[in-house]
């Protein structure tokens, strides 16, 4: 068989800082100006600025013509790399798969770009019957019965389900009393960080030798001071714990609430819920297993679905239909509401996306999608385990769902590369992954997921691409040493990053600290 | 599930012959041998029980797009609506570069594979800055409202204390995050205002300030528009209590009028949906933060900050600076955190201030505060209208009291709404001192025909 | 200064203990005193360092350049770095047919004293300890490891990896320092059978823990920050008027060091209200100070092992653990620590298996600010 590796060669346009390219004078886009009328009537409108308020120097932004401002962006997006160009399944945890093109249509229609939050409901009656539509389908999706679309992430479906929990228990009158929240050593770190932002205590689960949580270590940590157990199932490792139901209801006989983070819930579609697995709440990432681009980062929605007795602390305000006229309106009218969580309602066209995609695919496709997801990465995980010196956590455990952790342990120990190397010379093949979160418990961890939008080719080629690097760990090690050879840039030095007497986080401060290429002013 | 004939367009693997290979080639007959870790009791019992999809791209577009057609927009009718969501023009550029799937489609990379998107929010970070003249700002949070609450946790941390003082003619629905946010870490106090001027009441807030405020917030423009100009002595008077002073700012104001920094403020944030983003009912927002290069106030921000560094190839690199401080808590009992945001508005803010350039925003700030003037001017000589209570000088938003009228502003915006107009936000609720008010926007779309047809519809809805 | 030569070049100052190793090829758990080295070499055993000390020197070799080595004669240092073609400076020490733990104290001395930048050392717990007991904390250090015994974190993790990092270090890379407890086996026990671990210092050692750029969520902590919320923890639980005697261990001394409280890295302290009442305080005394309800003890995971009793600490005895009380006694680690202690238990060794027993069970970790880890306790 011929070899899948490809001569890549990232795009290297050694752009400019965009400081650099401004010529005075230069206009990229004009505005309207005040007709004359208005302008006899209210003069230049300047002066009626408060003196002490008026700004009289100019911003010092960049001054190019459009052409050139176009020509920079798209230089600089050709020195990146989105899920569109690359087979991107390095990032587990994150479920990166395709973005279907019709829903880009859709988003960017002025049909929905266009509508300001405040505009009276009967002229949003569209997109408020999408949010009503949503929830409709999450309430199978999850099992769950109401929700809210409004967190503006995962991070974020995590710090509504913190604020619920705190309106819960305060009205219970519980909550001086319920400090404590438990999650486990292999949940998303946001379980852990997000309750601590909110001033819970966190406690942390360890896992067992099979990798799942310890089962007595929890019934020690439960206890009347527990507020909620915040879960990710399966965990970052791809282990799914099977014995959540015991979790579950062992909190609820401690009357503590039960939150899943199903930021990630590629691998259970219409296999497994949250209402079964005894959960009170639930979120869901759309921008991940629902198909919304990560826009490098955002715009997202974590969408928020929890069980009927906690509808009332919802985040204000809720989508509601009033069945005489079948008109759909917003209420706010939730007097237990644990709050807003987000300005407004929420990230109209990322929800959107994830409507579109839910309906071209309908039960049986979502079925199929978290299906093929789990084939693809128990047939990566087959044979990547065949690559020198891969190995897999908690190997007493081999069964795992839509993503795996691996570890190079065994790769560092023999030729001194770790995960690091390995991820600076996979951008010489015109992909990428993500190492995991730290700490690294598990020993040079890389975490792969190749969701179902991606082919067996695909897989295979990526599979050929971490054998190369393997074999280069072995046998080529200056290779990997100076690596990326074909990327953007050359090695970046980090202590520029660092040190504060070095760091420049805008070009204002660059220019301060440096002249030329970083020499010291 | 028994196998099915249909292949999915998004699954490439659901192509029957592949499937069974794949299966083959793992060792098992079926996927459901590779789903023994999940219990009978755990799985759902029978199908989801979902709408019949519409599997072909035709269908589905059908019918998404007839959902969408009851909506009407902004540029359909005439809209005057603000209240922390604005309806600039985008440039189409801005559209077209957030619109490329590199940057679409792209997430987490390291800088080797996405320097691009590094560079690009670090060149958005690099305007703000000067927009803000502070030296540091940040990759943007979820929207303003978290970057507000986000700069008073960071307040707190630098003082050690533990209660913020709020302007109460802040925007109530941004209040409302705050508070969300700041539960149980930090108290909030609400700082009062006058009515007549529309300006924060200096003699109130003295009256609050005491050793436990760690910053005293305020906006400008105000919730109800007006710039406030005492911002020097407010600024004096945290300062003399030991708090900071953390401004929220309409970036879009920013040519023509003096940034935060420059008036005593500590931590300037805001929202760069003004800045060449769709409103998208709500969902174009995102935060900004910007501070002083003081490592006190750096090491405080949970966001992401994008540095520029040398490579060994002598070219411009990126990264993370200071990366560990995102979980640095030296005084505050708790941490904050990092996640997915909204970069790609970042991205078009950056897109949208390189096209405007520095003229550019001072034109446009010119613009917004001559025909605001004239709109306040001549809806004002409405009989039974009044536009010059707060009296304070205004940006691009003003109250219309509608009192007089003996009308309710939920009424006449639904006569207006029946005339092709939306009127402006009703303030009745979250205002009622300010009897039936409206709060009107005017931005550089709304035309002086605009502004006369507003006021020639209202005069016939009013008489 | 030695005059004539760039100041440019960093200095390594290697040191070899020629002998580490050859006891446990034999069987013999350790070649520390000269009648078990004689026994070992008498029963065949081959020098096993030399080997170990050329694969490290490998990595050495591409910054050639930008270094020089200062060591000891011959096959104490001299022999290899020469064979390397490493530029070599030798210092008089180890000439002669056997050296010793006073050549390896001798040799680290002079290397302070002429201002190294970092001494690699090749050898095993007893070496680590021998220049522990010179240099302490004061310059950066790191092992080959070589001897029989390798309890300390002080090592890099094969020979090849420990010069890869020395290269780093030496290189000028940003390279992070974590002080690490240097542990050393009573060797007479442990060739009977018994393990027993002290804590006999800390050694200044270049982490391999490096920070990846473009996270999503979160990042790597340094030791400084984890150690340093773990601290702010602990503080804010004390209770005004209780007494906390604070175990040996670098987790513990930062509690110690963010009250400003005077403290002792090895020794039990014991502090109220913020001060220092005393420090490295003998087991008798601490009994005498113990007032049962009214007393904490703060301890921290000790080497490797998992040991939060019994290692490094036995002047907590058992009669201060039951007047203390299970219930007052808090644990804290770091998670960079504890990261290869998930799905193990902690220990106890207190001396009295009774009490031992009482121990086991959970136990709460405090492992940052406003978090805890649960842990089983073994016996």
């Amino acid at each position: 068989m011929t070899s899948r590796i490809r001569p890549f060669h990232h795009m290297r346009w050694n752009e400019p800082i965009i400081y650099q390219l401004s010529v005075e004078g230069q206009r990229g886009i004009l505005v309207p100006e005040a007709e004359k009328e208005i302008e006899q009537i209210v003069g230049d409108g300047l002066s009626s600025i408060p003196g002490n308020m008026r700004r009289k120097d100019l911003p010092n932004l960049p001054e190019m013509a459009q052409p050139q401002v176009v020509r920079h962006f798209n230089h600089l997006s050709q020195e990146n790399l989105g899920a569109d160009s690359n087979i991107d399944i390095g990032q587990g945890t994150c479920t990166m798969k395709h973005s279907p093109k019709i829903n880009e249509v859709f988003a960017r229609s002025h049909k929905i770009t266009d509508l300001h939050p405040y505009q009276d409901c009967s002229t949003v009656q569209g997109i408020l019957e999408i949010f009503y539509r949503t929830e409709e389908l999450f309430r199978e999706i999850s099992g769950l019965d109401r929700c809210s679309v409004q967190p503006g992430g995962g991070t974020h479906g995590v710090v509504a389900m913190v604020s619920m929990v705190r309106a819960w228990h305060r009205d219970r009158g519980e909550d001086q009393q319920r400090d404590e929240i438990i999650t486990t050593l292999f949940s998303h770190p946001a379980d852990a960080a997000v309750p601590k932002a909110k001033g819970y205590k966190v406690v942390i689960l360890p896992p067992d030798e099979e990798g799942l949580p310890d089962l007595e270590a929890y019934k020690n940590a439960l206890s009347e001071k527990t507020a909620a157990i915040f879960f990710t199932n399966p965990e970052d490792t791809g282990i799914f714990n099977s014995r959540i139901l015991e979790f579950t209801e062992l909190a609820h006989q401690k009357g503590a609430l039960c939150c899943y983070d199903q930021a990630n819930a590629n691998g259970l579609l219409g296999i497994a819920r949250a209402r079964e697995a005894g959960f009170d709440m639930s979120f869901f990432n759309l921008h991940k297993t629902f198909s919304s681009p990560h826009g490098c980062g955002g715009p997202a929605t974590g969408l928020l679905m929890v069980d009927r007795k906690l509808g009332v602390y919802l985040p204000v305000p809720v989508v509601r239909r009033n069945e005489r006229t079948g008109r759909y309106f917003l209420d706010f009218n939730l007097p237990k509401s644990c709050g807003k969580v987000k300005a407004f309602f929420g990230v109209a066209p990322v929800v959107l996306r994830a409507y579109a995609w839910i309906m071209s695919l309908g039960a049986d496709g979502l079925e199929e999608a978290s299906r093929i997801a789990v084939l693809n990465n128990n047939y990566f995980m087959k044979k990547m385990l065949k690559v020198r010196g891969c190995s897999i956590s908690f190997p007493r455990h081999p069964g795992r769902v839509e993503q795996v952790r691996y570890s190079w342990e065994k790769l560092k120990e023999e030729t001194g590369f770790g995960t690091g190397d390995v991820q600076r010379r996979i951008a010489d093949f015109g992909t990428h992954y993500w190492a995991s979160h730290e700490p690294w418990v598990i020993p040079e961890p890389f975490t792969i997921e190749p969701s179902e939008s991606y082919s067996r080719d695909d897989i295979d080629e990526y599979l050929e691409i971490m054998e190369q690097i393997s074999r280069e760990c072995y046998e080529e090690p200056e290779v990997i040493r100076h690596a990326p050879h074909n990327s953007t840039v050359h090695h970046i030095d980090h202590e520029y990053l660092d040190d504060p007497g070095k760091w420049a986080i805008t070009w204002r401060e660059y220019s301060k600290k440096y002249t030329g290429y970083f020499q010291e002013r | 599930m028994a196998e099915k004939k249909r292949v999915y367009p998004y699954i490439p693997n659901s192509e029957p012959r592949i499937r069974e290979a794949m299966l083959r080639e793992t060792g098992v007959d079926s996927v459901d041998e590779l789903l023994t870790d999940i219990p009978a009791e755990l799985r759902m019992k029978g199908r989801m029980n979902l709408p019949v999809p519409f599997s072909a791209e035709a269908d589905l577009k059908r019918h998404v797009e007839g959902i969408l057609s009851r909506n009407i927009t902004s540029g359909e009718y005439l809209s005057f609506l603000g209240a922390g969501c604005y309806d600039h023009h985008i440039p189409a550029v801005v559209d077209e570069i957030i619109g490329r799937s590199e940057f679409l489609t792209a997430y987490a990379g390291e800088p080797y594979e996405d320097h691009g998107r590094f560079q690009a929010l670090f060149e958005y970070q690099s305007m703000m800055a000067e927009l803000l003249d502070f030296d540091v700002c940040n990759v943007p949070t979820y929207d303003g409202a978290q970057a507000a609450s986000t700069s008073l946790r960071m307040a707190s941390r630098i003082t050690g204390r533990k209660k913020a003082l709020l302007a109460g003619n802040m925007n109530p629905d941004r209040l409302r995050v705050v508070q969300t946010y700041l539960d149980p870490v930090m108290s909030v106090e609400i700082i009062g205002w006058e009515r007549d001027s529309g300006l924060l009441d200096l003699e109130d807030l003295g009256s609050r300030l005491a050793t436990d405020v760690a910053a005293v917030y305020f906006e400008n423009p105000s919730y109800l528009g007006a710039i406030e100009d005492q911002g020097e002595k407010i600024a004096r008077m945290a300062r003399e209590a030991g708090a900071l002073t953390v401004v929220f700012v309409d970036p879009s104001s920013l040519g023509v009028i003096q940034p935060p920094s420059r008036y005593g403020a500590d931590i300037a944030c805001g929202d760069i949906q003004p800045l060449g983003i769709h409103m998208n009912y709500g969902g174009g927002v995102g935060g900004f933060i910007c501070t002083r290069s003081d490592r006190k106030y750096v090491e405080e921000y949970p966001s992401r900050l994008f540095g520029i560094a040398p490579t060994s190839g002598k070219e411009w690199g990126f990264g993370d600076v200071a990366w560990e401080r995102t979980s640095f808590a030296n005084r505050e009992t708790a941490k904050e955190f990092v996640g997915t945001h909204a970069a790609l508005w970042g991205i078009a803010a950056a897109v949208y201030l390189a096209s405007m350039g520095p003229k550019g925003m001072a034109d446009l700030g010119k613009v917004i505060i001559q025909r605001s003037l004239y709109a306040r001017k001549v809806i004002g000589e409405i009989p039974g209208v009044s536009t010059s209570t707060p009296s304070a000088f205004c940006f691009k938003e003003f109250v219309v009291d509608l009192t007089r009228t003996g009308r309710k502003v939920g009424e006449i915006n639904e006569k207006l709404l029946s005339r092709g107009i939306f009127g402006g936000k009703d303030l009745s609720e979250d205002f009622p001192e300010l009897g039936q008010s409206a709060l009107f926007c005017i931005t550089e779309k709304i035309t002086m025909r605009d502004i006369d047809r507003l006021v020639e519809v209202l005069g016939d809805i009013l008489c | 200064m030695t005059e004539g030569r760039s100041r440019d070049r960093k200095v390594l100052g290697l040191i070899v203990n020629p002998v580490a190793g050859m006891g446990g090829a034999v069987g013999l758990k350790g070649t520390d005193g000269r009648a078990v080295l004689e026994r070992a070499l008498s029963m065949g055993a081959l020098p096993r360092s030399p080997l170990r000390v050329r694969e490290a020197l490998e990595a050495l070799k591409r910054i050639a350049d930008d270094i020089r080595i200062l060591t000891c004669s011959g096959d104490m240092g001299a022999l290899e770095s020469e064979r390397a073609g490493l530029p070599t400076e030798v210092l008089p020490i180890g000439a002669g047919p056997f050296t010793s733990a006073v050549d390896t104290m001798e040799a680290a001395r002079k290397m302070e004293a002429s201002g190294v930048d970092m001494i690699l050392f090749a050898g095993g717990d007893g070496t680590a300890r021998d220049i522990a007991g010179v240099v302490g904390t004061r310059v950066p250090s790191l092992g080959i490891p070589s001897g029989v015994k390798i309890h300390s974190p002080v090592f890099g993790r094969n020979p090849a990896m420990a010069g890869e990092l020395a290269g780093l270090f030496m290189s000028g890379a940003k390279v992070a320092l974590e002080e690490r407890e240097v542990m050393d086996i009573d060797e007479e026990a442990f060739r009977k059978g018994t393990l027993r671990a002290s804590l006999f210092g800390y050694l200044l050692v270049p982490s391999e823990r490096r920070f990846l750029q473009g996270g999503k969520a979160g990042g790597g902590k340094s030791v400084a920050v984890e150690l340093d919320g773990i601290a702010q923890e602990i503080i804010s639980r004390m209770m005004p008027g209780d007494l906390y005697l604070v175990g040996p261990g670098t987790t513990t001394a930062a509690v110690m060091r963010r009250m400003g409280c005077e403290y002792s890295l090895l020794g039990v302290d014991a502090v109220r209200d913020r001060k220092t009442l005393g420090t490295d305080l003998p087991g008798k005394y601490i009994l005498d100070l113990a007032e049962p309800g009214r007393t904490w003890l703060i301890l921290s995971v000790i080497g490797g092992q998992g040991f939060i009793l019994g290692r490094g600490n036995l002047q907590v005895t058992p009669e201060v653990i039951r007047v203390v009380g299970k219930e007052r006694i808090l644990v804290a680690g770091t998670p960079e620590k504890l990261k290869g202690l998930f799905g193990k238990a902690l220990f106890v060794d207190t001396g009295d298996p009774l009490l031992d027993l009482e121990l086991c069970g959970y136990t709460r970790v405090v492992t940052g600010l406003g978090e805890e880890t649960l842990f089983r306790v073994e016996r």
